[in-house]
């Protein structure tokens, strides 16, 4: 079995509301294996982004890290380190692709000169060097480097921009890609062209992905695995075949009958009742229990364990677990 | 059968946006809807779906009056809209409500739940005495779901979450018993396990009051719901016009033109299995054409895969190819 690449551990990560702490990661257990694509995929208040700020250490200024390690590679731990040691970390081993960075070019700045000032960041002075690898990176993702590293962020489409974004992330030759919401903003032609390409990159270069997303057909399109989340927990993990033919969390089952697929009886789809809880006073026990068809008095009460059902399949449920 | 002329009718409009060419050129047009027809009566579901740019937007914004047309009619029960008198035109203004895609910024934030879905009764005299008011907005509200309607009367917006507003924004639409809804990506910026439950409640209203729906949407599989479920039609648009409409579930499963078939292969399904096995049906070219210049012929043969060299020349009609499922596309006419 390859090795975790990353392992989050007991996260909590809190911002500061006038009415108290938002409890947006909460307890979260979560690991990346050596090569993999992971697929995160939950509602917006789920804490996924949230996630993937704090192990980069990128969270706003209200934010906190309550509690919890990030370990990486078994020996780093991100949570707790310094700035210029994460200094090392960002872009150069883990490169994220924030939401909505399309508009994060800079539009008066030509391509090729984001690669630049990105290189120059971290301390890459070598000039030839930064061009050459663009140009490499840029036709891996069927770009015309001559052309692109020419131009004004203007003067690209909305699936060139995110290429862009994803050729700018690999630059330093990262072991580890995150990547949030990177297809939400495209249409559906260009969005099955990135995911495409985003398959290619990784059967050619093996790099490790984190791929974020509120779009369960789009992890089940592309991710070896996947976590899914719901106010800052971690419901279930699993091997995307398994969870998505046996889904065992109630929060997962409802989730996948609540979206308006091309496939399925629409007579089987419904919505979950209730809304997302109040993050900063969370209701005790199981965060879903108020939403929850199963919900038994144990759940109101207590936090349910995780448990591992198969390899590898893990459910954080009262209704799985021995009591 | 009735010679009741139809709620809505469209034929052969045109929506042309001009733009300016350079300091010097003349003016270009921007032909965001170049013939569209269409027909709705009462309580029928009529989807549009589409992506971005191709018209679906500006379409739906012209029939409901918003947007002023280049060229071809809207008749409101027979009645050219640009032609009402000024009684007739208040009466479509009043029948024809808008639901937009952003509840965030489609309410006041000045005022309550209550001022808002007041302000429409009283303006058209259906409730006039603070009781009535607060008896009449009490109804809307459980009818839309938000219940008990105590506890949201005196809410501000920023009090309610995003898909609390938008049952508030479905609210203030039927407060006045239209006959038709637009409805432009209603849940988009909705959190994905509530978007089923606005599509419910919509068609619910379709049910009790026979209302009518013309619903927008980038998303294949909302538009799939929406239609099947209300027993409507899905129509495909492309560069402005439309280029497949059908019963949902025919338009899905078995798409006929190529540009739909291209859409169903590429948009991944919640299986694994499915999802990886899907073929993509290629395009020659990933480049839409620009709107200010249309490929003559079919606009789709740039990119079409099946493209023949009379799809380069001529235009391919709408034709209904089987029952009640229409197409433009020359594979199915000679």
């Amino acid at each position: 079995m390859p090795r975790n690449l990353l392992e989050v551990r007991s996260l909590r990560v809190l911002y500061k509301v006038h009415r108290g702490d938002v409890k947006a990661v909460d307890n979260v257990d979560l690991s990346v294996r050596e090569g993999e694509i992971l697929g995160v995929v939950g509602e917006s208040g789920s804490g996924k982004s949230t996630l993937a700020l704090a192990i980069l250490r990128l969270l706003p200024k209200t934010a906190r890290i309550a509690n919890g390690h990030i370990y990486y590679k078994g020996e780093v731990d991100l949570a707790h380190s310094p700035e210029n040691k994460l200094k090392e970390v960002r872009w150069k081993e883990i490169s994220l692709i924030p939401q909505a960075a399309l508009n994060a070019l800079n539009p008066t700045l030509k391509i090729v000169d984001h690669f630049l000032e990105t290189a120059r960041a971290h301390g890459v002075h070598d000039r030839k060097w930064v061009i050459e690898r663009a140009s490499k990176l840029l036709s891996l993702l069927r770009l015309e480097p001559d052309r692109v590293l020419k131009s004004y962020p203007h003067e690209l489409s909305g699936g060139m921009k995110q290429r862009v974004l994803i050729a700018l992330a690999m630059l330093l030759e990262p072991t580890m890609l995150i990547l949030d919401e990177p297809t939400t903003a495209l249409d559906v032609l260009t969005q099955r062209f990135i995911l495409d390409l985003l398959k290619d990159l990784h059967a050619k270069t093996n790099i490790t992905m984190m791929f974020i997303t509120h779009d369960i057909a789009v992890i089940a399109d592309i991710a070896d695995r996947m976590a899914v989340m719901y106010a800052g927990k971690v419901m279930e993990v699993g091997d995307v075949y398994t969870v998505f033919k046996e889904p065992k969390h109630p929060y997962s089952i409802a989730l996948m009958k609540s979206i308006p697929s091309l496939t399925g009886s629409v007579e089987e789809m419904r919505s979950i009742p209730g809304t997302l809880p109040d993050l900063v006073n969370p209701p005790p026990g199981c965060r879903f229990w108020p939403r929850c068809p199963h919900a038994m008095d144990i759940c109101k009460k207590e936090e349910p364990p995780t448990v591992e059902l198969k390899p590898g399949h893990l459910v954080s449920c009262w209704l799985h677990a021995r009591r | 059968m009735s010679s009741e002329p139809p709620l809505m009718e469209v034929r052969n409009l045109r929506v042309y946006y001009p733009v300016r060419k350079g300091i010097f050129g003349g003016v270009a047009y921007v032909k965001a809807v170049d013939g569209v027809d269409l027909v709705l009566n009462k309580g029928d579901i009529f989807t549009l779906v589409g992506e971005s740019g191709c018209g679906k937007t500006t379409l739906g914004k012209t029939i409901v009056g918003l947007v002023r047309p280049t060229g071809g009619e809207i008749l409101y029960k027979g009645k050219n809209i640009l032609k009402l008198s000024k009684r007739e035109y208040l009466e479509y203004r009043r029948n024809v409500q808008i639901i937009h895609q952003d509840p965030f910024s489609s309410l006041n934030p000045t005022k309550t739940v209550f001022q808002t879905l007041s302000f429409p009764l009283k303006r058209w005299g259906i409730a006039r005495s603070r009781r009535d008011l607060i008896e009449k907005v009490s109804e809307l509200l459980s009818l839309v779901g938000l219940e008990p309607p105590e506890d949201f009367l005196f809410k501000y917006p920023h009090q309610l979450s995003g898909g609390q507003r938008q049952r508030v924004v479905v609210a203030r639409a039927i407060s006045v018993n239209p006959e038709l809804i637009m409805a432009d990506e209603p849940i988009t910026m909705i959190d994905v396990s509530l978007r089923i439950g606005i599509l419910d409640l919509l068609l619910d209203l379709q049910k009790r009051f026979n209302t009518a729906y013309l619903f927008i949407t980038h998303d294949f599989g909302a538009a799939r719901y929406f239609a099947a479920k209300g027993g409507g039609l899905i129509a495909v648009m492309y560069l402005g016009k439309i280029v497949e409409v059908g019963p949902a579930e025919d338009v899905i499963h078995d798409p006929l033109h190529p540009y739909t078939k291209v859409l169903m292969s590429a948009v991944p399904v919640p299986d694994p299995e499915l999802s990886r096995k899907k073929k993509l049906l290629k395009l020659k070219s990933l480049d839409i054409p620009s709107p200010m210049n249309p490929p003559p012929g079919c606009r789709f043969n740039t990119r079409c895969p099946f493209s023949k060299p009379k799809c380069e020349k001529e235009e391919p009609p709408l034709v209904e190819v089987r029952k009640k499922h229409w197409a433009a596309c020359w594979l199915y006419t000679s």
